[in-house]
């Protein structure tokens, strides 16, 4: 998708043609706060990966890896569906 | 072949709608449409068309489904009245902006409070600004009419737009008129079949509608909706000729009455242009140059066509069936004014707000406002130019 576009060159009642494509849209400048990942205290459980509403929990092995910076929107639900008691993912004022 | 009917303003866009035999009407009863979906519920019952009729909670949903439905590739279609089009408001705006070709009777109703079920064209004219195109209907002949020519401007591949058809509720709706109705083969032949480019069930296909868009494309996004619905005169003007080839009755954005050698006019949209026509006979015998221009089509606003027709004249008269509270008139007046605003020696212009909540207006109300022209196209100075037709003091 091209930022350029114009009106005259766009699809017509501003439908998107090329499907899955959200994935390039940056929803990541969108946050107030920031998941902060603890690796040494998380029991790899992935609540956090099936909870995340944008897929934004990167999964490598069958393990937390991190977060995708790019698409989080900084919500917050991983850190409140985190079962661990000492949160292994906190979160914090984005900067 | 076609054949002369009597049927009510409700029943007459219950048959039309009956011969267009839409892929999916829903719609939810409110009064006065209520006995048009009546009718059209029946050609269901008795298995008349292959409509699948959806019952649902409220316009919101009426309105949410047939989006849905269109979106589908359905052709669709739904009727409403007064709050159940206000309650629309949301979606209006969501199936003009998604460019989903629904066509939507609306029979007119005044807002509450307090609750009145009779006519004005509050509900409508409130939705002016939603995207669809209006198409405002004299009497029963010209509801079933432009019912059936909506379906294929709304379709049209360049337009794609929404298109409202009105009726004056009660005043058509429940009256019954002689009509000439087509053949129901003749209708579906003319309108043809609806062959959607993109349809949500096309899986090979798939596509996004209705995405989040900020403020780095929804400007463009609007930019496009004002061109479309600019480009739509033409096609309603095509449309009403081949309508007339068909039927013998031709269609154009506005209509215009005893006006070539007229020196002042009306101006008025709906029912109230028939007891107008009737109010210019009468003055014509008594040798006043009276004239009318009914607006069939209110969105998109034939601004140029008025300019032309509205130049000559001395004094123009705008009627309003509907009040918008702290503006500057009613909103036809507003439109008119600005349209003519910039010719040389334009004619004056005053308003009416007339028949608010179902007050009736007869011919002496509006010979009324003919005389009060002529006297102003005499020298007379306007005393109002917002003026209030039959209310009380």
């Amino acid at each position: 998708m091209s930022k350029e576009l114009g009106w005259k060159k766009l699809p017509m009642g501003g439908i998107i043609e090329e499907a899955g494509n959200a994935s390039s849209y940056e929803t990541g400048t969108w946050r107030s706060f920031k998941p902060v990942f603890h690796p040494e205290i998380c029991i790899q459980c992935l609540f956090c990966w099936i909870y995340c509403p944008d897929g934004a929990i990167i999964v490598e092995d069958s393990k937390v890896k991190g977060i995708n910076f790019f698409h989080c929107k900084g919500c917050g639900i991983c850190s409140r569906e985190c079962p661990t008691k000492v949160k292994s993912i906190t979160m914090e004022q984005e900067i | 072949m076609s054949s002369i009917v009597a049927l009510t303003g409700n029943d007459a866009v219950g048959t039309a709608m009956k011969q267009i035999n839409p892929d999916v009407v829903a719609a939810f009863p409110i009064t006065p449409q209520t006995e048009l979906m009546h009718k059209f519920a029946d050609f269901v019952a008795n298995g008349e068309v292959d409509t699948e009729f959806v019952l649902v909670e409220s316009e919101h949903s009426a309105m949410s489904a047939v989006i849905g439905s269109s979106a589908c590739g359905a052709r669709s279609m739904t009727a409403t009245s007064s709050c159940g089009f206000a309650l629309m408001w949301e979606l209006l705006y969501v199936a003009a902006s998604c460019r989903f070709p629904i066509v939507m009777a609306v029979v007119n109703r005044a807002l509450s409070a307090n609750i009145n079920i009779h006519c004005d064209h509050s509900d409508t004219m409130g939705g002016r600004d939603a995207g669809w195109i209006q198409i405002y209907s004299e009497n029963s002949q010209e509801a079933y009419d432009n019912t059936i020519q909506a379906v294929k401007i709304a379709e049209n591949p360049s337009i794609l737009l929404p298109v409202m058809i009105t009726l004056d509720g009660f005043i058509i709706s429940h009256t019954t008129e002689t009509l000439n109705i087509l053949d129901g083969k003749d209708v579906r032949d003319w309108i043809g079949e609806y062959n959607p480019k993109r349809s949500l069930l096309d899986i090979k296909n798939p596509f996004t509608i209705g995405p989040l868009d900020l403020q780095d494309y929804y400007f463009e996004h609007k930019r496009q909706q004002a061109e479309v619905i600019n480009n739509s005169y033409d096609v309603i003007v095509e449309v009403g000729k081949e309508y007339g080839k068909l039927t013998g009755r031709e269609y154009d954005l506005i209509e215009k009455y005893m006006t070539e050698d007229a020196e002042i006019a009306v101006i008025v949209l709906g029912s109230t242009a028939g007891t107008t026509k009737e109010a210019v006979d009468i003055l014509r015998e008594e040798g006043i140059k009276a004239g009318m221009i009914k607006l069939r089509v209110f969105r998109p606003f034939p601004y140029k066509e008025l300019r032309e027709a509205l130049s000559n004249f001395k004094v123009i008269s705008v009627l309003d069936r509907c009040i918008s509270f702290g503006a500057y008139g009613g909103p036809v007046f507003n439109e008119i004014k600005a349209a003519l605003y910039g010719i040389s020696s334009p004619p004056e212009i005053t308003n009416y707000i007339y028949g608010l909540g179902g007050r009736d207006v007869g011919i002496e109300e509006i010979k009324s406002v003919y005389y009060d022209m002529k006297r102003i196209s005499e020298g007379e100075k306007v005393k109002d130019y917002i003026n209030y037709l039959g209310v009380r003091e």
